[in-house]
Parts: structure tokens; sequence; C-alpha cells
């Protein structure tokens, strides 16, 4: 299994706004355990999906020279259960980045719908935690999650 | 129109209890934030930010909250901030509460200098020097 929980962007605004869809499929392994004979998607693969989108927008505000990682939900509310067939849309925005954190809201639909929301602070963490050391090379942004933009790149040309 | 004590204190206790998840009545002026009401390290970059916002002001990094004062040697000797360290940290935050803490600048001492009175003495100079 893949630790992906976007499908692709259609929207991507640098530095500001990135829009995401999901689209749910009985095919993914834990919907048969989250719950026999009743599959719903778990509110923190949602809270995933929310930072992946996120995630990656504050990654390209900075060319993916820091290292982004999900350091504080500060709320996740979601209004209804989403099932197997229906299609998730995370809309991301940047509140505010600096060179320590970034701060940012998104709203949660489903078949167009709204039904949560997931706040996040992002910290850029080879600037914080003062005395520990990580590895250069990113290991937050890897090719999978580039590809996505890539896609999305060649999406918008081609159309 | 200046802001009073009262309403500055209102307002930072609300910050709290959104960013902390603690309860009203835990945000007392006495209270610190790491100690009393859980905060971790990720969570004054969260409160900072929250504060920005509630008063539309700018919080430059490290002035609320110092940082990187401990990884200095001259500063810190056996666990104790020396005199030179202790008059740094005074210089830096002129808006804490002294008194408790130069009797033992004992450096696991340092997160009970960061008290919701720190904050809201902070933000009221702030406002006045606006």
């Amino acid at each position: 299994m893949r630790w992906i929980w976007i499908d692709k962007f259609i929207r991507f605004e640098s530095g500001r706004r990135a829009v995401a869809v999901k689209n749910v499929s009985l095919a993914e392994e834990h919907l048969h355990d989250h719950f026999p004979g009743y599959p719903i998607v778990p509110a923190s693969l949602m809270i995933e999906g929310m930072a992946q989108t996120a995630g990656i927008l504050v990654g390209e505000a900075r060319q993916f020279q820091e290292k982004v990682i999900l350091a504080k939900v500060k709320q996740a509310r979601f209004d209804r259960e989403v099932r197997p067939g229906d299609q998730l849309t995370y809309d991301a925005q940047i509140e505010h980045v600096d060179e320590a954190a970034a701060h940012t809201v998104g709203v949660v639909s489903c078949n167009g719908e709204v039904i949560g929301q997931v706040d996040i602070v992002f910290s850029h963490i080879d600037q914080n935690l003062s005395g520990l050391t990580f590895p250069q090379e990113n290991f937050v942004f890897t090719d999978e999650f580039k590809s996505l933009l890539r896609t999305f790149a060649a999406e918008q040309g081609g159309g | 129109m200046a802001m009073s004590r009262d309403e500055v204190f209102s307002k930072v206790k609300d910050v709290l209890v959104d960013a902390l998840g603690v309860d009203d009545n835990e945000v007392t002026e006495q209270a610190t934030l790491t100690g009393d009401l859980g905060a971790e390290s990720i969570d004054y970059l969260d409160i900072v930010f929250r504060l920005e916002k509630t008063f539309n002001i700018k919080i430059p990094r490290g002035e609320l909250f110092p940082e990187d004062l401990l990884n200095n040697p001259e500063y810190v000797e056996g666990g104790k901030m020396t005199p030179k360290g202790l008059a740094q940290l005074k210089e830096n935050m002129p808006h804490a509460d002294f008194a408790e803490f130069e009797a033992d600048p004992d450096v696991n001492r340092v997160s009970d200098l960061f008290t919701v009175k720190t904050i809201v003495t902070y933000i009221q100079r702030k406002l006045a020097a606006a």
C-alpha cells in the first residue's frame, strides 16, 4: 500500500491555496476492517489527506527546501460519514508561513458538500528543535508527492 | 482607546483555551504554560500566531519566548543559569516576573517564567508601544 491519500490536485496557487480530490474506493484494504460490513473512511485518514494537500502547498511555497512536518492539528471536525464511491475534496489555504512554521486552514467536502474542517500547524524542522540535526536530503517530499504536482502541471498544460 | 488589563487577560485566556484545549478556569494569571496548562514546544508557535491575529500585532521570533539562550555555554553552567545568562534573560524578558526564579535559576525552571501573566504583561507593553 502507498501512503498517499490524495489522487490529484485540481487547483494549485503557489503559496496560497491548493485543492486536491480523493476518490474513495472499496479496493482500499482498510475499508474492509473499518468496519466489516460497514465501510467508512477513517477520520484520521481524512486528516492525513488534508495534511498531504496542505503540506505540499507549504513545501512548494519554499521550493521544497524545508522539511515540513505536521506538528499540530489545531482543529479537526467531521460532520458526517464518507463511504466508498464518494469523492472527497481537500481545499487548503495558507494562513501564515514564516521561517519556522506554517499555519493552514482547510475545508473538507464530500461530493461537493462541505462536511468538515481541518486546521494544521506545520513545522520547518530544520529551523526548530534546536540541537537536533536531520539528514540533508528532504525525506518529506519524496518523488511520490512531487509527481502529483507534475501531473497537475501536465493536465493544465494539455487542457 | 487602550485595552484594559482585564480585557487583555480575557482575550489571552480565549487564545490559550483554543490553543491548548484547557478549561476557562484553568487559565489563571499565575498558571505556567508548560507545567500547568500542558503546552508543548509546538504549542508556543501556535500561541504566538494566535496572539498576533487576536491583537493585530507582530511578535518577532524569540521576543515573547526567548530561544537559544540555554544552548550558550556562557549562560549555563552545571544546570544553572550563570549571572551573565540570568542578566541576559532578564534583558530579553522585561515582561516576566523573576522574583522566584532568581532564587534558584535552575534551567529546568526556565519554563516556569512563561506564565499567563507573562503573556498579558508582554501584550500590554506591546499595545502601549504601538
